[in-house]
This record gives C-alpha cells, sequence and structure tokens, in this order.
C-alpha cells in the first residue's frame, strides 16, 4: 500500500505552515481594521484545515479499497474450474474455500479411517484364531480332519492378509495425499494475514492523522470506558500463546490440576 | 448407554463418535449447537452429553446451565469438549456444573479418562 509512514504530521506540518502565515496576514488586517479581509483569512485557515482532512481520509480510503480489492488470487489450478474462481472473490469466500478444503480433507481422512480399521480388526481376529489352533497343531492335539481344515484355513488367511494389506497401504497413501490442502489453505490464509495487516496499517494511520487534526483543532474526546467482561458466554476459541500466558491452560494436564485444585 | 454429541463443526462430532466407538459406545446421535440438542435431550432419554463450549445458537456453556437448571436433566452427567482454555472458563464450567473438562485438541487417551472418571463417579453416587 502506498502510505507515508506518517501521513497525519505531513498534513499538520502543512496546515501549521499555513496557520503562520495566514495568522501573520491576520494581525495585519486587524491591525489596520480591514474585518472583512480578515474574515477570509479565518475562512482560508478552515479551508487549509478541512482540505487537508479531506485529502488524508480520501488517501486512506483509497488505500483500504485498494489493498481490499487487489486481494485476488489465482485458485483455478487449485480448483480446476474457471467458474468456480470467480465466486471466490473476496477474503470471506476464501476463508469459507479453506474450511471447505478442510473439512473435505478430514472426511476423506476418517472415511479411510474407517474403511480400513475393520479390516485390520478382522484380521487380527483371524490371525488370533489361526494362532490358538496353530499352537494345538504343535502341541499335536489335532485330529487330521481338522488339520486339514486348518491347513485350507491357513491357506485362505494369507491370501486375505497380503489384500488386506494392500488395500490399507493404498488407504494409508490416500490419507497422506489427503493433506495436501495445508498448501493451498496455507497460502490463503497468509494472503488473509497480509490484507488483515494493510487494513490495520491503514487504521493506524487514519487514528494518528485523527490525532494530528485533533491536535490541530484542539478537539477533545471524553475517553470512553471500555467494559471488560470476564469471559463470553460465546466462547472465545482457541488461544495462541497458550504457553507464555498465565490466564490460559496449556493442555489437558493443567486443565486436570485446576478442577483437582476446585475440588474435582 | 446413550449418548449426545454436540459441536458445530460435523467432523469433531465424527471424531468424537468414532472414539465412542472404540470405547464401546454405540448409541449415540448428534447435533450442532444447543438449540437443536436441548429438545433432544428432553424427549431422548440420553445417558451422557459431549458438548463442544463455542457455537452459533446456544453455546455449550448456555446448553450446560440449561440442562442442570431442568428438573429431569440436572444429574445428567456433562463432558465438554473444547478449545476454550481460559482458566476462568475452566472455573465457570465447573462453576456452572460441568462433570469433565477436555481442551482440544486432545488425545483418545484424554477421553476415555475422562468418560471413565465421570461413569466410576456417576456409579459411586
Amino acid at each position: 500500500m502506498a502510505l507515508s509512514k506518517d501521513p497525519g504530521q505531513a498534513t499538520a506540518q502543512e496546515f501549521e505552515h499555513s496557520l503562520k502565515d495566514n495568522a501573520r496576514q491576520l494581525v495585519d488586517h486587524l491591525e489596520q481594521g480591514d474585518f472583512a479581509e480578515a474574515l477570509l483569512v479565518i475562512h482560508a485557515i478552515n479551508q487549509a484545515r478541512d482540505r487537508g482532512l479531506y485529502h488524508e481520509v480520501g488517501q486512506l480510503t483509497r488505500a483500504l479499497h485498494n489493498s481490499i480489492v487487489n486481494f485476488q488470487i489465482d485458485t483455478t489450478h487449485a480448483l480446476g474450474d474457471e467458474t468456480e474462481t470467480s465466486k471466490i472473490s473476496d477474503a470471506s469466500d476464501r476463508l469459507d474455500y479453506v474450511v471447505q478444503l478442510t473439512d473435505k480433507a478430514a472426511n476423506r481422512t476418517m472415511d479411510l479411517v474407517e474403511i480400513s480399521a475393520p479390516k485390520i480388526s478382522e484380521l487380527g481376529g483371524e490371525a488370533a484364531a489361526l494362532r490358538s489352533d496353530w499352537q494345538r497343531l504343535q502341541r499335536r492335539e489335532m485330529a487330521a480332519d481338522e488339520f486339514r481344515e486348518l491347513y485350507k484355513r491357513m491357506g485362505d488367511f494369507l491370501e486375505k492378509a497380503e489384500n488386506t494389506s494392500n488395500d490399507v497401504s493404498g488407504h494409508l497413501n490416500d490419507i497422506l495425499i489427503a493433506q495436501d490442502y495445508q498448501d493451498l489453505t496455507g497460502q490463503v490464509i497468509k494472503r488473509v494475514i497480509t490484507l488483515v495487516h494493510d487494513v490495520e496499517e491503514s487504521l493506524l494511520s487514519l487514528v494518528r492523522m485523527a490525532g494530528q487534526v485533533d491536535r490541530i483543532t484542539g478537539i477533545n474526546h471524553a475517553e470512553t470506558a471500555s467494559e471488560t467482561k470476564k469471559t463470553s458466554p460465546r466462547g472465545e476459541g482457541p488461544q495462541i500463546h497458550a504457553d507464555t500466558r498465565e490466564d490460559v491452560v496449556s493442555g489437558q494436564d493443567e486443565v486436570d490440576d485446576l478442577l483437582s485444585s476446585l475440588g474435582f | 448407554m446413550k449418548i449426545l454429541i454436540v459441536d458445530d463443526f460435523s467432523t469433531m462430532r465424527r471424531i468424537i463418535k468414532n472414539l465412542l466407538r472404540d470405547l464401546g459406545f454405540t448409541n449415540t446421535a448428534e447435533a450442532d449447537d444447543g438449540n437443536t440438542a436441548l429438545p433432544m435431550l428432553q424427549s431422548g432419554n440420553f445417558d451422557f452429553l459431549v458438548t463442544d463450549w463455542n457455537m452459533p445458537g446456544m453455546s455449550g456453556i448456555d446448553l450446560l446451565r440449561a440442562v442442570r437448571a431442568d428438573e429431569r436433566l440436572k444429574h445428567l452427567p456433562v463432558l465438554m469438549v473444547t478449545a476454550e482454555a481460559k482458566r476462568d472458563q475452566i472455573i465457570e464450567a465447573a462453576q456452572a456444573g460441568v462433570n469433565g473438562y477436555v481442551v482440544k485438541p486432545f488425545t483418545a487417551q484424554a477421553l476415555k479418562e475422562k468418560i471413565e472418571k465421570i461413569f466410576e463417579r456417576v456409579q459411586a453416587k
């Protein structure tokens, strides 16, 4: 964003110069008893002040607007469909896209786990049954008929173990691939962070500039007392930097300690 | 044992449902916030409630308070599974009568321990 470091400062200096020049003129006119001219000078001072203010507000508004409009990234390659790209045109849509991608990846992963888990547990169960029969065979506690059946079961089991192993390996691979959302969502989130940062910078400039204007014009604002509520019933979401904060627990152990200190 | 899982994210509900199934609890139902959960609890003969805190509509803490204020539901064991990690919030939940508190991200082990602990205590009463 093309903004001077402190636009308010520049405006204030410009205004102060203009004020000094005009003040001398004003005194001259007043001393000469030329009140009509004096009023014109006062009007010019007012205009200079307003011009500076409007100029700064205009500049900052444009910068903010540009920052929001320029917030475009090419997601065509990610979605493979150009009609989809037009839908993703602002930050909240982009964040929705992050929610969609992460949701899809989480569900895909859970689908594959839910398919794999019963297969593995079935295989484990059969292996356990076979092993106990195998031990009976080793202890020579098995009749010939039973042995022929075990012989066949062993063959079937080996085939099934091979197939299940292939299936589950494939699913594990697919689970790995389902994590590719991280790259795409990471890029989107970084863009949003940049946008938020730019907007914050612009707002800070606006605040600084407003401060300068207040100083020049001598306006005092009554401090508005901000009421801080202890906790929100809505919740606050995940806390970051939990390990360095006193008011936040950094894991289950600390929750347990806190609750047991309360008599839980 | 009938369990209601309340979370606004379907993926989290699914994770909890899977973990509960691994622990042998197969009779579960789902709701996406307190407003949908409360009528289900009032008419559904649930034995256990697992709820998130931060949800649109009615939050988990308000659901907990509504459950404790309901004559028929007030003894229902409630486990909170949430990303809310402020000490004040945990104390608030404890004061509102929560039976267990698990912070996200959590492990299957942590969930299992809390659930077992809650059932031990409920049965001891």
